[in-house]
């Protein structure tokens, strides 16, 4: 495979999708409030571009927020569990659980607290998002090769020296691929609270679009949330191949 | 011997809740400067022994002094190389090399204002094992015999008064084995410091050390100590000798007697 074919593989594969569906929507005469044909749904896009630009922003503004506020908080609960087999033993518990409830099942909670608005897709997405990255750094510190502590103990290392000289280099990389993980659940978070408890928004714009059956807006507004995504999710997996090219050495073939 | 450098004085220690007796009433004096071995059958404690000399663990019972004083928490005068040699990935050669001096004081408080001096300190040592220009390589762009070098680096940078190596060349092909043998030697006559090896390999024993204790299984003991006269320094050549091969032979012996016990 030459590099550049291998670049254009993932657009050919979403190119092919859009054919399919297009032709199936055609052949099988799919009606358009049951399934829009993609072209339709690029159309309503299109002709409702201001909206959605507008809508698109704010569930983008929630989104990073709730996600910034998820890092933050999950890199210091994760250096907090992380940092010792007794705390982990007794936090892990509570995070499964806490993780295991649906979070549509949270909102109307958060409504009754806060309103309708912009702070329960906030707090939607930042509940949604943290699970993983307070794992995957709780996971990178604990997980430290008990010969190379030893070695550090040895030379009379502090607690302190070991979390910055190994702990926290180490856990990098599983720190960077949460955050992948992490922004995607976000999106779903605050497109969800949007849906149920907001005036704004993607997740509020194709609700109303259904409300009005306008499927190919609906469609419009699922293809600009998967769009968001992917564009999120690639800015990640750069910055992490970046700053931890020594995790993926085998990638790269050196 | 009142002047050992390190006195292991009838060591016991329990794993756990005390159902796993890893060593039982040890004793090993061991001479400033002087190069020991240490084989057994597998599982005997043979690492756990590292560990109390280090102050990494306590022992249940009996003593362990090093210079004279009750080992009562990590020692900071040791270096230490595992058959795993534990390079941090994201750091070059060189900079895995300064880590000690990054915590060990007084290195430690002067680390920026002598930062040339221990680069060319660590360049030096590199140089000794054969490594000179992959300095700012990354450890997994260096063979697994090279690693191990960098690793013994490591553990001498910081100028330690006692080496603890476990089975440090345990995974290296017998030649780059031999290779290292030599080169530890050197830099060991170079600037005496006292060395506790852990090996399986007895011919590596005889090679290197000065004297060779035998351990029984689980719970570990010493069974038999030998001290090796063979003449220094040793080369390649000193293993075909017939004392070097007797040497070998005889602690086959006293090992296959072990382990059938
Ligand atoms: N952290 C630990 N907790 C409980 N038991 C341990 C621990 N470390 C070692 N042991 C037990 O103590 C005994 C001695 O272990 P040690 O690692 O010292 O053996 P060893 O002689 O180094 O063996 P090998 O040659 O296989 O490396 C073993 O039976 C082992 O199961
Ligand atoms: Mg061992």
């Amino acid at each position: 495979m030459t590099p550049t074919f291998r670049k254009s593989v993932p657009w050919l594969t979403s190119i092919g999708l859009f054919v399919v569906w297009e032709l199936g929507c055609l052949l099988l005469q799919v009606p358009e409030y049951i399934l829009p044909r993609p072209s339709a749904s690029i159309m309503a896009g299109w002709e409702f571009r201001d909206a959605i630009w507008m809508h698109a922003v704010q569930t983008l503004y929630t989104t990073v927020v709730g996600f910034g506020i998820a890092v933050v908080f999950g890199v210091l609960l994760g250096v907090f569990v992380g940092s010792s087999k007794a705390i982990y033993d007794a936090l892990n518990p509570l995070l499964i659980g806490f993780n295991a409830v649906p979070k549509v099942a949270v909102v109307p909670v958060l409504v009754m607290w806060f309103g309708i608005g912009t702070v329960p897709a906030v707090l939607t997405a930042f509940l949604i998002s943290f699970f993983p990255i307070v794992v995957n750094v709780a996971t990178g510190l604990a997980t430290l090769e008990p010969e190379l502590r030893d070695v550090l103990r040895s030379l009379g290392a502090k607690r302190r020296d070991i979390l910055f000289k190994v702990g926290f280099p180490r856990s990098l990389p599983f720190f960077f691929a949460s955050l992948k993980v992490a922004i995607t659940l976000a999106f779903v978070g605050s497109v969800m609270a949007e849906t149920v408890a907001s005036n704004a928004g993607v997740g509020y714009l194709m609700m109303s679009a259904s409300s009005r059956f306008q499927m190919p807006l609906v469609f419009a507004g699922l293809l600009v949330i998967a769009a968001m995504g992917i564009i999120m999710y690639e800015l990640f997996s750069v910055i992490e191949r970046r700053s931890t090219q020594w995790a993926h050495r085998g990638q790269q073939g050196a | 011997m009142a002047d050992a450098f390190v006195d292991l004085d009838r060591v016991t220690l329990r794993y756990g809740m005390g159902d796993t007796l890893a060593l039982d009433e040890t004793s090993i004096k061991i001479a400033r400067g002087e190069f020991i071995a240490v084989v057994g059958p597998s599982g005997c404690g043979k690492s756990t022994l590292l560990k109390l000399v280090s102050g990494l663990v306590r022992p249940s019972s009996g003593n362990v002094l090093v210079d004279n004083k009750e080992v009562d928490g990590p020692l900071k005068i040791v270096g230490m190389a595992f058959q795993n040699p534990t390079l941090l990935p994201w750091r070059t050669t060189l900079k895995n090399i300064l880590l000690p001096l990054e915590i060990v004081e007084p290195h430690r408080k002067n680390f920026r204002k002598n930062k040339d001096m221990y680069i060319q300190r660590a360049k030096d040592l590199l140089a000794t094992v054969g490594l000179s220009g992959f300095e700012d390589k990354f450890p997994w762009q260096l063979s697994g015999g090279m690693q191990q070098r960098a690793s013994l680096c490591r553990s001498l940078i910081h100028e330690p008064d006692l080496l603890m190596l476990d089975e440090p060349f345990g995974a290296l092909d017998a030649f780059t084995r031999e290779e290292l043998w030599a080169i530890l030697q050197e830099l060991w006559t170079k600037r005496p410091f006292t060395v506790i090896l852990v090996t399986h390999d007895l011919r590596e024993a005889a090679y290197l050390a000065d004297t060779i204790y035998v351990m029984s299984k689980r719970p570990g003991q010493v069974v038999e100590m030998r001290r090796n006269t063979l003449p220094r320094p040793r080369t390649l050549e000193t293993t075909f000798t017939e004392e070097y091969t007797t040497l070998v032979h005889e602690l086959r012996e006293h090992i296959s007697a072990v382990r059938a016990a």
